[in-house]
Order: structure tokens, then sequence, then C-alpha cells
């Protein structure tokens, strides 16, 4: 499918290993939210997550992007169990690993679009001058399109040119993972369709995307979806080559 | 994440919002100011306060002879003689903390006369020039005394105000010359105006001239009890003066003079009046005098000291108790202050909180940890304090300008004051920012990305 196939064939790169999560109200009662969920998921792959309101996909995906925990299971991301990981660890591997677009682009206000994709930088531990981490910043915007909107505020730009900053922003560490919760849902569909074009380009870069999204139309540009119902998974747990054999 | 990344991010969040940044300080901004303009201020009413104490004779010491109790009946104040002028050369030369030393011959109830003018004077004061700058008095016309007049017993005096007034019916005295007990006195200064002082006495109704001339040709030595010395230092037979009831030689046991080389002074002098460098270095003066004094005298350890030091303890103590009060006012008034701009700065860093939930939940999503964001919120508290105590310092110096410059209050601006205001507003920062600083560390990312 595409060129970093062949080097992590072997050893998928999100393992999640009877993951359960439930939520507590009051001081007995649990909602089990997402139920034994066994899944893996390539180098490369380009996922869709979908499922009603309610199913649990968002959890599924905080738990994947290490902003939540589960409450029982293993979630091996890259080889390394992250799921009880202290919070400073999860923090360092979002910050390396994960890149986030959302739903609402989450830009920061009265900062220019490349302070915006520089932002994370201020948290690797990796020291970058101020100079290399602009020129990172420029190359990361010039790779999403937006090479003469750099010093624009957001409120300047576009929906779709504000979600193309937030993936540039999601990229700028190269991350070996992007997560996209709704990239869509506040954009109309010509710019819609401008950014899922994005992914698809980024996919064949090889990065590994895993869009959540209730719409199917959305779920479509993905090579692989993966439905969820009431906490569980429907269909998709299978990848196109295990599905294969 | 590095320190200057943590600043630069810091002021471009404050930026973002200029006017909520000026207004979140303007409580650190008014309570800085307002401590620097009292401090100021206050430091400036001190330091004219002193000099008004120095000029009360605060820092003046007067050590008379004899020791301060004697068993048995007190004899009258300067019945006894243990003072020497060496004494006085003795204080001068090795005491650090005495800025004048005056030896002080003292008379009264003698006629000053002038033409067909007979007049009593309150005092007749033999001393140096140490005098005047001691008791911060100014020779208002003509001239003081020199030391050669002084060594030379020259016949030359300085009158106080009440006697131009009643002697020489307010024409100038200068050039005139007066009589004293037959002896012919040259007036060459004039005192200027003193009035009454805390007794009620007349302070200008006085003659001030050199203390060699008063002792050895009006007053002579008195007698007494002259064998109370125990000084060492001796005087020739060729320095014995002219005067009424003076002992030459007094009485000697036979045994005493043979092995013995006490001699009685002929030039004891009342009382050595001194001051000390500044009103709270009167004590150590006193010290060092004492120590100084009773090696001079030659007191073995453990014998009292014949002579006995007085100062104004009472306004001392009145004096820095009235500073310590100060002091503690503008200090209970500096808290109020600041902490009434440090709940400022929390409610404004708590809003800010609140209101940028989202973006720490974004920044938690890329990568920051707890502690980053606890650090980014200090930080910005702590900066924002900071400019605050810095546009107050400046704010508050100026205001003391204008005060001075409008209602010429005296002012003294402090670096020391400057540098803790700064440091003070900075902590004032760190400690009402960390309660927000700790919430907004707090927040679950989840939550803060979902945040309306």
């Amino acid at each position: 499918m595409n060129s970093t196939e062949t080097t992590t064939n072997d050893v998928p790169l999100i393992r999640l290993e009877h993951i359960d999560k439930a939520y507590r109200l009051g001081s007995e009662l649990q909602v089990p939210v997402l139920k034994d969920i066994n899944l893996e998921i390539r180098s490369g792959e380009y996922v869709a997550l979908t499922g009603a309101s309610g199913s649990g996909k968002s959890t599924l995906m905080n738990i994947l992007g290490c902003l939540d925990r589960p409450t029982g299971g293993k979630y091996f991301l890259d080889g390394t169990e992250v799921g009880s990981a202290s919070n400073d660890v999860r923090a360092l591997i979002r910050n390396r690993k994960i890149g986030f677009v959302f739903q609402s682009f989450n830009l920061l206000p009265r900062t220019t679009a490349l302070d915006n994709v520089i932002m994370p930088l201020q948290y690797t531990n990796e020291s970058l001058s101020a100079k290399e981490a602009k020129k990172r910043g420029e190359e990361m915007l010039c790779r999403v399109g937006l090479a003469e909107r750099m010093h624009h505020h957001p409120s300047q730009l576009s929906g779709g040119q504000q979600q193309r900053v937030a993936i540039a922003r999601a990229l700028i560490n190269h991350p070996p993972v992007l997560f996209a919760d709704e990239p869509t849902g506040n954009l109309d569909s010509k710019t819609s369709v401008d950014v899922m074009k994005m992914f698809d380009e980024l996919h064949t870069q090889g990065i590994t995307i895993i869009l959540v999204t209730h719409s199917f139309e959305v779920a479509h540009y993905a090579k692989r979806i993966i439905q969820l119902k009431d906490g569980e998974i429907v269909s998709g747990v299978y990848g196109e080559q295990e599905s294969a054999l | 994440m590095t320190i200057s990344g943590t600043i630069t991010g810091s002021i471009r969040a404050l930026s973002r919002n200029p006017t909520r940044a000026l207004l979140t300080m303007l409580g650190i901004v008014i309570g800085i100011g307002a401590v620097i303009t009292m401090m100021e201020i206050g430091q400036g009413a001190d330091a004219a306060m002193k000099q008004n104490m120095e000029s009360m004779g605060v820092n003046t010491l007067v050590i008379m002879p004899g020791a301060p109790r004697v068993p048995g009946g007190k004899r009258e104040q300067g019945s006894a003689m243990s003072l020497q002028p060496e004494d006085c050369n003795a204080i001068r030369q090795e005491c650090t903390n005495v800025s004048f030393v005056a030896p002080i011959v003292n008379s009264s109830g003698l006629q000053f006369i002038f033409g067909n003018q007979n007049w009593t004077p309150r005092q007749v004061i033999g001393t140096n020039d140490d005098y005047f700058r001691i008791r911060d008095w100014e020779i208002s016309e003509g001239r003081s005394f020199t030391q050669r007049e002084i060594d030379r017993r020259e016949c030359v005096c300085v009158v106080g105000q009440t006697i131009v007034k009643e002697v020489f019916g307010g024409s100038s005295p200068v050039d005139s010359t007066v009589r004293i007990k037959n002896v012919n006195f040259k007036v060459i200064g004039v005192l200027e105006k003193k009035g009454a002082n805390m007794m009620g006495m007349d302070e200008d109704d006085v003659v001030i001239a050199p203390w060699t001339t008063i002792r050895q040709r009006i007053t002579g030595l008195k007698t007494g009890t002259a064998t109370n010395t125990k000084s060492t230092a001796t005087t020739t037979p060729g320095s014995v003066y002219p005067g009424e009831g003076v002992a030459y030689y007094p009485e000697q046991a036979e045994n005493l003079s043979t092995d013995t080389l006490l001699i009685p002074k002929f030039t004891q002098i009342d009382q050595i009046m001194v001051s000390a460098v500044s009103p709270d270095k009167v004590d150590a003066a006193s010290a060092e005098i004492t120590a100084v004094l009773r090696s001079a005298h030659n007191l073995p350890e453990g014998k009292d000291n014949d002579f006995h030091i007085r100062n104004s303890a009472a306004f001392m103590e009145a004096f820095s108790e009235t500073t310590t009060q100060m002091g503690n006012l503008l200090l209970a008034v500096a808290l109020i202050s600041l902490i009434v701009g440090g709940v400022g700065i929390m409610n404004i860093m708590l809003v800010s909180v609140t209101e940028r939930t989202r973006e720490i939940g974004l920044r938690m999503a890329v990568g920051a940890s707890s502690r980053d964001i606890l650090t980014q919120f200090l930080v910005e508290s702590m900066i924002l304090c900071a400019i605050g105590g810095i546009i107050g310092i400046i704010g508050g110096h100026g205001a003391a300008l204008i005060v001075h410059s409008w209602k010429g209050w005296p002012v003294l601006a402090n670096g020391g004051i400057m540098a803790g205001a700064f440091l003070v507003s900075t902590i004032v920062g760190v400690v009402f920012g960390f309660y927000p600083a700790w919430k907004a560390s707090r927040l679950d990312p989840i939550e803060a990305l979902r945040y309306e």
C-alpha cells in the first residue's frame, strides 16, 4: 500500500488488548462505555472510527490519543504500554507520537498561523532554536499549502485554511499517528472535500491517520472503517491485510 | 520547555489582551507606587527629623567630673576635679564615633561692663570653637575665636543676642571693649538668636570666651576636692596663673611627697561636651569615651569611674520610637495594598484560566505536562506583577518628586527599597498566581477541549 508498510509489518503501531472503559456516576453506579476492545492498527493505515453518538468512538479516540486512561486492558503504542504510563510520560508521547486535529480547529486567537504551528515545539524535549522552530513551521505550512498566509491571524483565515493550519500544527513533530476528530464538522461541503483531499495526500506520504466521524461520506475516504456500537466493535476489527489472509 | 521560551510565550499570551493585562497590573502598580511614595516621603521626613534632633542636641554627650555615685553626702556638681584638657585630646583622637569635643569652663554671676552699662549674664562659658558646632549655633556677625587665641589665653569673647540688646542697645558690639571682672575683653562675634532652652532659660544671655582665658584669668582653679584626682598628668609651676582662691599646691602627706607625682592640675575643666557622629551612635560614643577616659585616668579594673557621661536618653528613645512606629505604619500600609493588588491578580488569573480552558486543553493535547501549564501561568502572573512593580516604582518615585516640588517636603530615594519593592511584587505574583496556575494544571484535557 505504501512505503512504510514493509518496515512495520510485524509490530502493529497500535494494539489494544481487552480495553474496558467505564465512567463512574456517583459512588457505585458504573456506566460501561467500551467493552473488551481488541484492535490492531498498522503503520501507514488510514482508518475511520464511526458509530452513532454514544457508541463510544470519542472515548476510544481519547484512549488511543493518550488523553484518557482505560479502566482495564492494555494499550501498546509503537511497542510500549502507555495505558498505565505516568501523566508526564503520556504528555511526552502526545507530543512526540501523536498529532491531533479537532472539529473546532482550536487555534490560539490573535496568534499568527506560524506561531500556532510551532506551539507544540515548546513542549518537546529536543532543543530547537527559535530559528529552527520557525523554519520547520514554515515548511509545514508550505506542505499544507498556506505558504503565503503564514503571518495571518486565525480570524483572517477561512475555515478550511484554519483547519489546514491545525493539520500543520499536528504534523510539526513528525508524529507517526494523526488523529482527526470530526475534522470537517465545522466546514461546508466544498472545503470539507479540500481538507479530506489533504488527508488523502498525507496518507500517501505514509502517515497513519485515524479519523473519528459519524458521517459515512467522510468515513469512506478511509481505507478501513471500524464501526462501533454500544461500546463494541461491530465491523472492521481486521484491517485489509488481516481480512485478506 | 526552556525558560526563555516560557517567558516569551507568557508575554505573547499577555499581549493578546493588553488592556486587561494593564488593568490587572493596576492593583500592583498602585500598591507598589503608594509604598514607594510613602517610603520616600517617610525617609525624607526621617532624615529631616534626624537633623532637627541633632540640632536640638540629641547626639550631644556631656562628661561631668566625679563618680556618678559617691558614698556619703553628695557634693555640689562639678566640685570633683578629674577632667583635664588632655582628656579632650584623647577623646578627639581615639573615639571614632565622636565628631566634636569641647572643653567647658562655667562661670556665672560675673558683671559685664560696657561704658556705663552693667549687666550680669546668666552664663559666662569658656570653651573652644567646637562648642558652636556641637550646639549647632551660628555666628551671625564677626567671628569665633581661633585655636591661637585659646593657646594664648587672649581676652576675646562672643556674645549672645540678649546681651547685644541689653548692653549695646541693639547696635553692633563687634570690636567693642568690655570688662568682665576687671579684665578687658574684646568682643569679636555675635551669636545668632537661639531663644529659651527647654527649661525656659534664655540661651542668648551668654558670653562665650576661650576656656583658657576664663579658667586662668577669670575663675581660677576651684579648690576643695582637688586631691581627688587620680590623674598622672603633671603641670609645671610655670602654668600657675592669676586669680582669686587659687590653691597653688595642696598640702601633701609626708610619705606621699617622696614617692608620688600626684599633683593636682591647674588646668581642670568643668565639663567636656561631645557630639556623636549621629544620634544612633550615642551609646557607642559613650562606651568609647568611657574606655578612653578610664585609661587616661589610669583607673584600674574594678575601680569606679571618676567621671560620668550624660546624654539625652529620653529624646533618643522618643526619636527611635517615632522612627520605628513610622516604619511599622508604612509596612502595614504596604502589606495591605499588596494584598489588595495580589487578590486582584488572583481574580483576573482565575478568569483568564477559565477563559483559556480550551487553550489549556489544546496545550495538554499537544504535549504540555501539568508542570508546563503550572509554570506558564505562574510566569504570566509573575511577569504581570513584575511589570506592575516596575511601573509602580517609577510612578511612586515620580509622585514623590511631584510632592517634593509642589509641597517642598523632603524626600529621599532609596535604591534598596526600590529593589525590595520589585522583589516583593514578583513574590506577590508567585503567591497569588499559584492557585489559578495550580487550577489550570489540574484540568482534564478532554474536559478542557470540550469546554465552550
